[in-house]
């Protein structure tokens, strides 16, 4: 089984640097890229059926190729790489920007020169020092070997990267917000139309995509796209970092074909739920992905199976509840999370979500009331895709939901009883 | 937090200070879009932002306080009130949750008497809660100022935090 | 137009609105919190969500922000869809989450568009059962009181404050549940536009101080439309009294005029109203040399004796005064004995002004047209501290340019945050040429710093390059040419080029400047305005009166019996020596609404109204003329100055004015006899006007307490005033509903307590109000007219040795005389200033803030110095003083205080 993202990992931790890259068959593509039409690149990429693994999923190459291109387009234009990864539960594009900034480096440029972007943003989160002193190097060493600058490799392209560090918000993963975080102002999403492609970062044509989508593509233009559709166990194209967390045996995070199962995962590589602990549900990609529950364990993780058990592929990385856990202290954990990341811009995210979060505490406390079950449904619905502004707020709507639906019988119990059966554990390190 | 410390950090920026800002300033494509890593110059030097540093820093980036602060305090690791010399960040997500947050939030404010959002009496530690650090599959984790301790438990955490003076 | 279905019925709307605005237009009640016709549409409140559906067959439709949708030919939409309505009625449930519901202890109580939104939405019940978030309030300054519990996060404080007005010192902080929108630190709202925030945040976060200390409700007090008569633009506003007593001044709407918004001098400058020094009765001076109250009857009969004791009588109109109370003056003295009350130096400026506007060789745009300008030049005058509402115009004009660029990528004009992304900079070219920064140079693609000479200079050399024929200037600095080239090539690129210029740097050349630019892009075809600022609320008006006669010093160059001064300080106009020699020994008569150096000099004083206690008509730089009305019913002596005139005369025995009884005889006596005013019955309706035989009711339907307000006095319920010279009942008794736009008492409608409620009286929401914005304009350009170029362009500004050439630096807060009287004005008034360029200052050894004497016209000044890096060498710049009062502009000297020097 190949794994292409993570091949160049070393047992010590320590990233390849420039000449160990290159010796590793690194900037190999991007010397290929250059001699192909930016046109041609986008093309391939699209071919391969490369999906957003930032979690919507989207068409990288269609993404691409709405770009205006051609001498009366706009410039600049922009390549903005997503590194916020502030979704809880989430830790597989750090692997990659720690590990092979200067994959993450040649990807931005092939990605780039596709688009005929000049200007590269790799926004990554503050919490990540390491990684965004380590692609700060990472830079200067590819400025330093002409992959980046006036003239990469002689080829007239001219492309230059930032690293941004942010200063904390889960908002600025959202890609509008992103833009809007970069120009130094509060980063509030932006509505759509327009899209990024043709109004993003100053106005300009931009694109965001997300550190490991970028990361395939130095091998999707090396190897093609064929090759890349063969690595999956679905129909999209390509491997998939997928990572188990929660009372597992081995916690981590694996380079698998994209559309591996769930159980697969769970057991062959997270080695199983550690003793004494039953997996009753997972949020399969992230804090804002619905629960799928034990017994739909053999779907297939890819974006259009774990959609058909109710739920989204996300991020892929994968969080077990386990039946020590209460529930209802995870959804009040989740939206305190989700309230507390609101921008505040508009009404059902800012002002409902709080609420949420208090009736669950409530519930959780014993404190809750009958009617407080229809309230969160309603904002289940309310706070739903097309009611908010932006996709935060439905996000954190998704396990609620699920959560509504299939742990009905817990929040019944928290109510008629007035107590939570699980709170005995709650400051104990067990 | 000593007295004298807290005075720089109301008093006017250093000159080297200044040019480290102006230099991030200049290399932006817009002044205003450093107004981030310029704050983040001064916070790294005092431990957060005082009013008269961020009235400072707008002015060399050509903005004005309000517009500065509105971004400033967006968001949650620009720092706009005094801290301690450390920081720990402690993750209460998900993955953290459920891995045993709570024991170590616990086990802080036995050892330490602080809650989130304190500072120790002698001004060594902060205390913050922080979203997930991308750290699930060592939870619980946390941060202690740019370092990252994941795998916590109770002697581990007293470990650490000893190493903190 | 586009035809869209609601709800199964079909509308019509322009096809680039959104589907809020079209609702709206089409009479819907769609609830709504961050949209505001003058702002756009963000999207961010979700309170306008309706259902939209793809096509007949489409039962379920999606879920939209109609002020975020385009209208659509044919397309089907749904208000009444259940699931759109009780979202909608979530979102007030989730805004009233953290509200305070302290309605009955609120400013914005009554009048409150989240009231009123939340009786639209239905939500009546209160299921959120936890603590609520608090905040602290902050001290703004004199103007706004700050209660950010009430706030609900719309964002139009901001977006108002700062994406529409420019200011930049308010703002939102923090994020989630806890965003606030206040300043970085305690302190006064800098923008002279801060008292919208009052109207345009939709509750009572942001409310009008002054008024809060003298607070009654919306439905308690009456409403009058009146004219700001703080400077010389003519918002519109309304004016709500109480008990006799002013409260408030709010704007009212007119589509061509203010729009939306008024500047805080008009806002908060009428505390003259009320102040203590407001002259109630007739005074007389005694034989003991003291101004003692009189009768009426006394004062009348030594006013006629006057009058009949023969000799020249000259009266000096006011161009603060109404036309009709000029208008009778001028008629009680005759035309060549009656001047128009202000100095040489302004007269000269003012009746250039007159000439140029009057020709009809040039259009004068109304502010919606300033607006929509696709090229501007400001020669000369510094808008935001002399013409405030008039700057705020201009900065929307900028846009336009950014509109046409996101037009390219069909973002409609409305989504206000996509186009202020996508256009970034893009702006339509506005130049700024005056002797110092302004406000709104942030906006200008280029700014010029020259003294008056050198920015008429470049005036007529930007005409000279649009059209040869125009006069060349000789000697032109290679500098000042390609600014000129610059300047030229941008306003004849524009379809709609603007000149702006005025009084303000109190040189002619300037205006003549002007002019020729207009002259010139007229000559080369293109539609062309010509905006020329002038000080007063009726400056125009007078100076078109006046008609070529020369202002009041050269009235009282020769020997006068008796001079009659018409709501007028002199001693703001010219010198005191001056003016004490002229008056000699002349008897003195002053109408005035308060007291000041000119009434206590008087031997007699009449208490004239102040817009507050009558009606007029002002003419506003546009050439508009407008009607105001009287919202208070003085149980005093006070009446209009025309009335006093008029009673005088007739115990007189003079004839002019036969048969006037109300003012619109006055105002059909004016107009028959100065062809110029022929159009001014026409800006609004007779006294005679009656809806289904009923007068007009001032005051709402809810009034109440009229017998209780005077009880104190008397336990009878007092026979209610009527009044003579309008179709107004001063009573809530009388017609409610539909009236002509320029007898709006107060903007009101079922369902719509706010000022919202403007949207049900407009033809277009956002455009005109329904039966055409108020006042007539009377200075309408004729393509047969022709205005010819003005030659003598100036010498280069040259410095002097030892002396400073000194301008009137206007500001917005203390310029004006009676706004000056307001009291949050006045603790906005900065001390008097001497400003002059760093170089200058040092070269004297003088330091910012060190009072320096200054030799003025023969008098002395000392005043504190204010560096100001981009007035140019060899000027000095003199702020708060009364400019006309010190025969400014002039050489001036300057000398260091003799203890300064130490
Ligand atoms: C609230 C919110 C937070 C998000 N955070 C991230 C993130 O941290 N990283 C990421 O790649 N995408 C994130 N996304 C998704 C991005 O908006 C965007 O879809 C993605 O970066 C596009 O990249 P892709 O097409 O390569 O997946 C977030 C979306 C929302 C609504
Ligand atoms: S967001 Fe629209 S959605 Fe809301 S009012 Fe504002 S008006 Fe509408
Ligand atoms: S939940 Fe704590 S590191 Fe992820």
């Amino acid at each position: 089984m190949e794994k292409p993202l993570t091949a160049l990992i070393q047992p010590d931790g320590k990233p390849l640097d420039v000449a160990g890259y290159e010796r590793a068959g690194g900037y190999q593509a991007l010397r290929k890229a250059l001699t192909m039409a930016p046109e041609a690149i986008t093309a391939e990429v699209k071919r391969s059926r490369l999906r957003g693994r930032g979690g919507g999923g989207f068409s990288t190459g269609r993404k691409w190729e709405a770009v205006p291109q051609g001498a009366d387009a706009p410039r600049q234009r922009y390549l903005v790489v997503n590194a916020d990864e502030m979704e809880p539960g989430s830790f597989k594009d750090r692997l990659l920007l720690e590990q092979t900034p200067h994959q993450m480096i040649e990807s931005v440029i092939i990605g780039a020169f596709a688009i005929q972007a000049e200007i590269v943003y790799i926004f990554v989160r503050a919490e990540y020092v390491l990684a965004i002193d380590r692609l700060n190097r990472a830079v200067v060493e590819a400025e330093a070997r002409g992959y980046l600058g006036a003239n990469v490799l002689g080829s007239g392209f001219a492309v230059s990267v930032h690293v941004h560090a942010s200063g904390g918000r889960y908002i600025c993963g959202e890609s509008s917000a992103m833009l809007t975080a970069l120009e130094g102002r509060r980063p509030l999403p932006r509505a759509r139309p327009p899209r990024s492609a043709l109004s993003g970062l100053w106005g300009k044509p931009s694109v965001v995509n997300n550190v490991e989508t970028m990361c395939n593509v130095p091998h999707i233009i090396e190897r093609g796209a064929d090759w890349f559709l063969g690595l999956s166990r679905c129909d999209d194209g390509g491997s998939k970092l997928y990572g188990f967390s929660g009372r597992v045996k081995r916690p981590g995070l694996w380079e698998l074909p994209l559309g591996t199962p769930l159980n697969e995962i769970l057991e062959e590589h997270a080695g199983g739920m550690q003793d004494g602990y039953e997996c009753r549900a997972v949020l399969p990609g992230g804090a804002s992905t619905a629960f799928v529950m034990s017994d739909s364990f053999d779907v297939a993780m890819d974006f259009t199976s774990v959609q058909k058990v109710g739920s989204s592929l996300g991020t892929g990385n994968i969080m077990a509840l386990d039946h020590r856990r209460c529930p209802i202290g995870l959804l009040r954990n989740l939206e305190h999370f989700f309230a507390q990341e609101s921008c505040g811009w508009c009404t059902p995210c800012r002002d409902g979500l709080p609420w949420v979060e208090r009736i669950l505490t409530a519930i959780e406390a014993g404190e809750g009331e009958p009617e407080d079950i229809e309230t969160l449904s309603r904002h289940v619905t309310f706070l739903g895709p097309d009611f908010t502004f932006c996709d935060l707020a439905p996000g954190a709507m998704a396990p609620l939901g699920s959560g509504l639906k299939h742990f009905r019988a817990e929040f019944e119990q928290h109510i008629s009883e007035k107590r939570c059966p699980w709170h005995d554990t709650a400051e104990s390190w067990a | 937090m000593s007295t004298a410390e807290q005075d720089l950090s109301e008093a006017p920026l250093e000159e080297a200070l200044r040019q480290q800002i102006a230099a991030v300033a200049q290399h932006a494509e817009y002044k205003r879009a450093a107004g981030l890593d310029a704050l983040k110059v001064v916070q790294k030097r005092f431990g957060y932002v005082s009013d008269p540093h961020l009235a400072e820093v707008a002015a060399l980036l050509e903005m004005t306080p309000a517009e500065l602060d509105g971004v400033a305090t967006f968001y949650n690791l620009i720092f706009r009130r005094p801290v301690g010399r450390h920081v720990i960040l402690l993750c209460d997500s998900v993955a953290c949750w459920v891995m045993g947050e709570r024991a170590a939030r616990a086990q802080i404010r036995e050892r330490l008497g602080i809650n989130p959002g304190e500072t120790t009496a002698d001004g060594r530690f902060t205390l913050l809660p922080i979203v997930c650090l991308g750290h699930c599959d060592h939870a619980p984790a946390m941060m202690v100022d740019e370092d990252q301790h994941g795998d916590l438990d109770a002697e581990r955490l007293d470990a650490i935090l000893d190493r903190y003076r | 137009m586009t035809t869209f279905l609601v709800d199964g019925k079909a509308y019509t709307a322009k096809p680039d609105e959104n589907l809020l605005q079209a609702c709206l237009g089409a009479g819907l009640d769609l609830p709504y919190f961050c949209w505001h016709p003058a702002l756009g549409s963000v999207g961010a409140c979700r309170q306008c969500a309706v259902k939209q559906y793809a096509n007949e067959a489409d039962k379920t439709g999606q879920l939209v922000m109609a002020c975020m949708t385009p209208i659509a030919e044919g397309a089907r939409y749904s208000l009444a869809d259940p699931e759109a309505s009780s979202f909608r009625a979530s979102v007030i449930e989730w805004l009233m989450v953290n509200h305070p519901h302290d309605c009955p202890v609120c400013e914005e109580g009554g009048e409150c568009h989240l009231q009123d939104m939340t009786m639209m939405t239905g939500h009546a019940y209160r299921r959120y059962r936890f603590t609520k978030r608090t905040h602290r309030n902050q001290d703004l300054g004199p103007f706004i009181k700050h209660e950010m519990n009430r706030c609900i996060a719309c964002y139009r404080c901001v977006r108002f404050y700062g994406d529409y007005a420019g200011g930049r010192d308010l703002d939102v902080f923090a994020a989630h549940d806890h965003v606030y929108f206040g300043r970085h630190a305690d302190g006064t709202l800098e923008s002279e536009f801060s008292g919208n925030l009052v109207e345009v945040c939709p509750t009572g976060v942001f409310t009008d101080k002054p008024f809060s200390a003298r607070y009654a409700r919306k439905w308690d007090m009456r409403g009058a439309p009146s004219i700001c008569s703080h400077c010389g633009l003519g918002c519109n506003t309304t004016a709500n009294e109480r008990a006799g007593e002013l409260r408030r001044i709010v704007n009212r709407y007119n589509g061509e005029v203010n729009g939306y918004f008024l500047c805080d001098r008009g806002r908060f400058g009428y505390g003259f109203v009320n102040a203590p020094d407001r002259i109630r009765t007739p005074l007389a001076r005694g034989a003991d040399g003291r101004q003692a109250p009189i009768s009426r009857d006394d004062a009348i009969a030594r006013f006629s004796a006057l009058l009949r004791a023969g000799g020249r009588a000259v009266g000096i109109g006011s161009p603060r005064a109404s036309l009709e109370s000029n208008y009778a003056l001028r008629a009680l003295v005759g035309a060549e004995n009656f001047f128009p009350g202000v100095g040489a130096g302004e007269d000269r400026l003012l009746r250039l002004v007159a000439e140029i506007l009057g020709c009809g060789a040039v259009h004068v745009p109304s502010l919606r047209e300033v607006e929509r300008a696709d090229a501007a030049l400001v020669l000369g005058s510094d808008l935001p501290d002399a013409a405030p509402r008039a700057a705020l115009a201009l900065r929307q004009a900028v846009r336009g340019a950014g509109f046409a660029h996101a037009a390219t990528v069909k973002i409609p004009q409305w989504q206000d945050a996509a186009v202020r992304t996508f256009a970034g900079g893009v702006r339509s070219p506005l130049f700024i040429a005056t002797p110092t920064a302004t406000r709104l140079d942030d906006v200008a693609q280029a700014t010029l710093r020259a003294a008056p000479a050198d920015i008429a200079r470049l005036g007529f050399a930007i005409a000279a390059v649009i059209d040869p024929a125009a006069p060349a200037v000789a000697n032109l600095s290679d500098n000042l040419v390609a600014h000129a080239r610059v300047c030229a090539a941008a306003l004849l690129a524009a379809e709609r080029p603007l000149i702006v210029s005025g009084v303000e740097t109190g040189d002619e050349n300037v205006i003549r400047a002007a002019a020729n630019i207009a002259a010139a892009l007229r000559a080369r075809g293109k539609s062309v305005s010509l905006m020329l600022n002038v000080p007063e609320c009726n400056s125009l008006g007078l100076a078109l009166m006046a008609d070529g006669q020369a202002g009041f010093e050269a009235a009282l160059g020769e020997p006068a019996a008796l001079v009659i001064v018409l709501e007028n300080d002199l001693y703001r106009r010219a010198a005191r020596p001056a003016i004490e020699a002229a008056l000699g020994s002349a008897h003195l008569v002053v109408l005035d609404h308060s007291e000041g150096p000119t009434s206590h000099r008087a031997e007699l004083v009449l208490p004239a109204a102040s817009f507050a206690e009558s009606g007029g008509t002002l003419v506003s730089s546009e050439g508009r003329a407008q009607r105001f009305y009287q919202p208070i019913f003085a149980e005093n002596d006070i009446s209009e100055a025309w009335r006093w005139l008029r009673d005088a005369g007739r115990a007189a025995d003079r004839t002019t004015c036969e048969g006037w009884s109300t003012e619109d005889d006055i105002v059909a006596a004016l107009a028959g006899a100065l062809p110029r005013f022929a159009a001014i019955p026409r800006a609004a309706p007779s006294e005679e006007f009656r809806i289904t035989g009923r007068r007009i009711a001032s005051e709402p339907h809810r009034f109440s307490g009229r017998t209780a307000m005077n009880a104190v006095r008397n336990v009878r319920e007092l026979k209610p005033p009527v009044s003579a010279d309008s179709p107004f009942s001063a009573t809530m008794e009388g017609f409610h509903g539909k009236v002509p736009p320029a007898l709006v008492p107060f903007f009101w409608a079922p369902s719509w307590n706010s000022v919202q409620s403007v949207n049900k009286f407009q033809a277009e929401i956002g455009g005109a109000l329904e039966g055409g914005d108020p006042g007539v304009r009377l200075l309408e350009a004729r393509a047969e007219a022709a205005l010819p170029y003005y030659t003598g362009v100036p010498e280069t500004f040259a410095r002097r040795e030892g002396m400073w050439f000194a301008v009137v630096l206007p500001r917005v807060f203390g310029d004006d005389e009676q706004s000056a009287r307001a009291k949050p004005i006045r603790e906005r008034m900065a001390p008097p200033a001497l400003v002059l360029n760093g170089e200058d200052a040092t070269l004297m050894g003088a330091v910012s803030g060190e009072v320096l004497e200054c030799e003025i016209d023969g008098g002395r000044q000392s005043l504190a110095l204010e560096i100001h890096p981009e007035l140019p060498r060899g000027m000095a710049g003199i702020a708060g003083l009364s400019a006309k009062a010190h025969a400014l502009p002039a050489w001036i000297r300057i000398t260091k205080a003799e203890r300064g020097a130490a």
